[in-house]
């Protein structure tokens, strides 16, 4: 019945597009440093928001932490988002 | 001074050991003297993908251990002669490969060949972990799937921090795509990710592209690397790759699906 294929209008299932964007994610977060860091990273960044919080209040997201590495250095970047008005 | 390269990709079945084989036979075709080495101790494969695991006497981990010299070990190509092979052991667990056992060997190796092509394992444990360590460069063989990119990702990171040149602050390991098992007609349907695709999410210099093609296994049967087959898109695809890795200038071939005539798109065969 490939005949009939030829006259009806392809169906495109473009899942190469779902991969590409599920994959640009997964390799975003591996290469933030986190899914491979240092086993204590997820409470360390617990314990400062906590600490941060004691004089501001800021939301979950106001610590960012990635590690770097950089000739044979392991960077640990922190950055803490201060909300506009004290 | 020898240049070592390493084949890899964490995900296991994506084609390292099929473009080891090829790849040294390729450089070694070229006149260059080469030696690839299996670090799959244990599972040991490239023997029987290069025809001569009925010549295997002394392996690896022989060596590694003073059981053996590496003369006694190397295996001699009979099809290539500027082509050598170092089988893994069959019987040691990983363990065996040490690194300064390792390091000693890569040593000896260095004062005859001019290039060493180490096979990894897959996965990143100790066995692909010692195929990178000592590399210059790296072919990092990936299929356009999503687990096979992730994991060839996640080996990126690792050859980019913890191989030996990037530890000691000496450089970084040169890194290069190798796209195997690619379907051009799967492609342009929008089922699988694209060279494009793959290139831009790893974002490493692509060295190749090797379709999908029914040679790799026939060539297998039969102990030959698929290099050696003149008349299939994939040994031709190898053959380009490796040009390309000296330097010369080849276009990609075999990216798109080759045109059907009108009267096979409505009658089938395809």
């Amino acid at each position: 019945m490939d005949w009939l294929k030829f006259f009806r209008a392809e169906k495109k299932a473009n899942s190469a597009k779902t991969a590409k964007d599920r994959l640009m994610l997964a390799v975003a977060y591996q290469r933030s440093g986190l899914a491979n860091g240092p086993a204590y990273l997820p409470k360390l960044r617990e314990e400062l928001l906590g600490v941060v919080r004691k004089y501001i209040q800021v939301p979950d997201d106001a610590v960012q932490f990635s590690v770097q590495r950089e000739a044979g250095l392991e960077v640990l970047e922190l950055n803490i988002t201060l909300p506009d008005q004290p | 001074m020898a240049k070592i390269i390493v084949v890899t990709s964490g995900k296991g079945g994506v084609g390292k050991t099929t473009t080891s084989a090829s790849f040294a036979t390729g450089l070694a075709q070229r006149g260059h003297k080469t030696a690839v080495i299996d670090f799959d101790v244990g599972l040991r494969n490239l023997d029987l993908i290069m025809g001569v695991e009925r010549r295997v006497v002394f392996d690896f981990v022989n060596v590694i251990n003073g059981e053996a010299s590496l003369k006694q070990a190397l295996i001699k190509d009979k099809h290539v002669d500027t082509l050598y092979i170092l089988a893994a052991s069959q019987t040691r667990d990983k363990d065996a490969l040490t690194q300064e056992g390792v390091e000693r060997v890569l040593n000896e190796l260095a004062q005859d060949f001019e290039y060493i092509v180490c096979d990894s394992p897959a996965g990143i444990e100790k066995g692909a972990f010692m195929a990178m360590y000592f590399a210059d460069e790296a072919l990092v063989v990936t299929n356009p799937e999503v687990s096979s990119v992730r994991d060839s990702d996640r080996v990126l990171g690792i050859l980019s921090s913890k191989a030996r040149i990037a530890e000691k602050g000496l450089g970084k390991v040169k890194e290069h795509l190798v796209l195997t098992r690619y379907s051009p007609a799967r492609v342009a349907k929008g089922e699988m990710l694209s060279v494009e695709d793959v290139k831009e999410i790893l974002a490493i210099p692509l060295l190749g592209v090797v379709p999908e093609s029914p040679a790799v296994l026939t060539c297998s049967n039969s102990g030959v690397p698929v290099i050696r087959d003149d008349n299939s898109d994939a040994g031709l695809a190898y053959r380009d790759l490796v040009d390309r890795f000296l330097g010369e200038e080849r276009p990609h071939r075999f990216l798109t699906e080759p045109k059907k005539s009108l009267l096979s798109k409505l009658f089938g065969g395809g």
